[in-house]
């Protein structure tokens, strides 16, 4: 886990409680998708999850955002004896941008939803932070699939929350644009609790403090691997290719004849 | 980081198409004005059968006085009829969206209202509201009101999901999502039932003149042809086609002005 004292002078706000899950349980039609999960989110950490895909890493997610309804139950407590709801910032594979309104307006959506008034310098300085200056008074539509995403971080940020959900935010990304948002996202998201969704090992193993594997069904947590190191990490260490085989391992992919020469399953 | 640009491979160059743009709906009437005038020369059909285009053409320059006089209030009643429908609509689609209840009472009521013919609800509506404008109004709005209640229902039914998970997350009243999401996420829908309304809406004003008025084309059409003025039937038929026309241009191009966000808005994909 990083010490929040480490953390940089981007971390103004760090994150001070844990949060834990504890009998987690979503069925949809009867069927669990998982059952009696446990899972503790330090503070401050980025913990990754990982899984194959229709596991229900989005529905725990989604659990944690309570955005999941009917067959549900299990218990979210903060250390700080709070409640999660309301402190969390959510941000999904798709941008969700609203294509009627500007980066700038799209980036303020969460006061304007309040009723509050928009702190416009705010915003300015966060659109600035992810490179979108010159951008800000486009529709969604003009700008690129690296560009959204950039605007839908900002948005996220802009919440200002201390819990930040990300399901898969990178994933519709070409591989530079990828390398790039998750440099930006460790950088401007330290010292806040993350909990990011994926399915890319080494994307986890770039950004997480804690990266859980998700598997089975019902599906259950693996212990976390912790990389070592300050994220966003160098994903040609070999140490943190060590750690993908196992994660590989973990995910069912045959690595013993060396991976990616036997199918993934 | 540069921003997207559409590939404009393999298109005509842009005077061209503009060109062919402007000159097509001119080769179409052309074409079908030659057409009518060949086929009264090919059959020799009477004057109070078929007249040429010069007869009607003479005959919208003679009584355009009376053309124009009868013109303003099928005009007046199209347009009031289709606002008034249009809020209607607006106004039924809202409540329906946001209340279940609302939706499983009136949705039924919606669907008998459209098995009834609205051609026999004509002469009911001239004894209720009486043969002034008001009947008028009120069939074309009737005409009206379920195109646009079924589009703008849908459009606020099929909000997208990540939209109201993410407002969820930022803590929106129901209010707030309903004035910044799903409305405005709406109105292409809207924008499509206002558009079919807008070709719809004068049919409903003129079956209200045939069936009882004392002014309007529709009412100036039945008493020309029982005289055997056919002549004046054309006309009126081609002030009615070319306000329909104009008009339907005129709403799309706010509509389009006023959504310059929706996807038929931006360029077409070709």
């Amino acid at each position: 886990m990083r010490d929040t004292e480490q953390a940089p002078q981007q971390a103004q706000n760090p994150t001070s409680f844990d949060i834990h899950l504890s009998g987690a349980r979503v069925a949809f039609g009867g069927v669990d998708i998982f059952d009696d999960l446990d899972l503790t989110l330090r503070a401050g950490s980025f913990t990754c999850l990982l899984g194959p895909s229709g596991v229900g890493k989005s529905t725990l997610l989604r659990f944690l955002a309570g955005l999941v309804e009917g067959d549900v139950s299990g218990n979210i407590t903060c250390s700080d004896g709070g409640i999660l709801k309301n402190r969390i910032a959510y941000m999904a594979q798709q941008d969700l941008l609203l294509p009627w309104r500007t980066v700038r307006e799209n980036v303020e959506l969460g006061a304007v939803l309040r009723g509050e008034r928009p702190d416009h310098a705010r915003a300015e300085h966060l659109i600035a932070e992810v490179g979108l200056t010159d951008a800000a008074h486009l529709r969604p539509a003009k700008l690129s699939g690296g560009m959204k995403q950039r605007a839908a971080l900002a948005r996220t940020l802009m919440e200002d929350r201390p819990v930040v959900l990300m399901d898969e935010p990178f994933s519709a990304l070409d591989p530079v644009n990828r390398l790039r948002l998750q440099e930006l996202a460790a950088r401007v998201l330290r010292g806040k609790t993350v909990l990011l969704v994926t399915h890319d090992p080494l994307e986890a193993l770039r950004l997480g403090d804690h990266v859980h594997v998700l598997s089975g069904a019902p599906a259950t947590l693996a212990d976390a691997i912790t990389p070592d190191g300050q994220s966003p990490r160098n994903i040609t260490d070999p140490a943190i290719l060590a750690q993908q085989a196992e994660l590989l391992r973990q995910l069912g992919a045959d690595i013993s004849t060396g991976y990616g020469a036997e199918a993934v399953s | 980081m540069s921003l997207q640009n559409n590939p404009h491979t393999h298109r005509k160059p842009l005077t061209e198409r503009r060109w062919l743009m402007l000159a097509r709906p001119l080769i179409i009437v052309v074409a079908l004005i030659a057409t009518w005038q060949a086929l009264v020369l090919i059959t020799g059909a009477p004057k109070y059968m078929l007249p040429t285009p010069t007869d009607v053409c003479a005959t919208l320059i003679a009584r355009h006085d009376v053309l124009l006089d009868h013109a303003q209030y099928t005009i007046a009643e199209t347009v009031i009829g289709l606002f008034a429908g249009a809020a209607l609509g607006t106004l039924a689609a809202i409540p329906m969206a946001l209340f279940s209840p609302v939706r499983f009472w009136l949705m039924p009521i919606l669907l008998v209202s459209q098995a009834i013919p609205f051609f026999a609800l004509a002469p009911l509506l001239v004894l209720w509201l009486g043969f002034g404008l008001a009947s008028k109004i009120a069939m074309a709005a009737l005409i009206i009101f379920f195109p646009v209640t079924v589009a703008f229902f849908d459009g606020l039914a099929r909000t997208e999901t990540g939209w109201l998970d993410l407002a969820r997350t930022m803590g929106a009243s129901r209010w707030r999502l309903l004035t910044h999401i799903r409305l405005p996420a709406a109105l292409p829908a809207f924008a499509s039932g206002f558009r079919v309304a807008t070709a719809v809406a004068p049919i409903g004003a003129v079956i209200g003149e045939w069936v009882g008025s004392s002014h309007g084309l529709g009412y100036l059409m039945l008493h020309a042809n029982a005289r055997v003025q056919i002549d004046m039937v054309f006309a009126c038929l081609l002030i009615l086609c070319a306000f329909s026309i104009t008009q339907y241009f005129i709403v799309d191009r706010v509509l389009r002005a006023a959504l310059p966000w929706q996807p038929d808005s931006l360029k077409p994909v070709r």
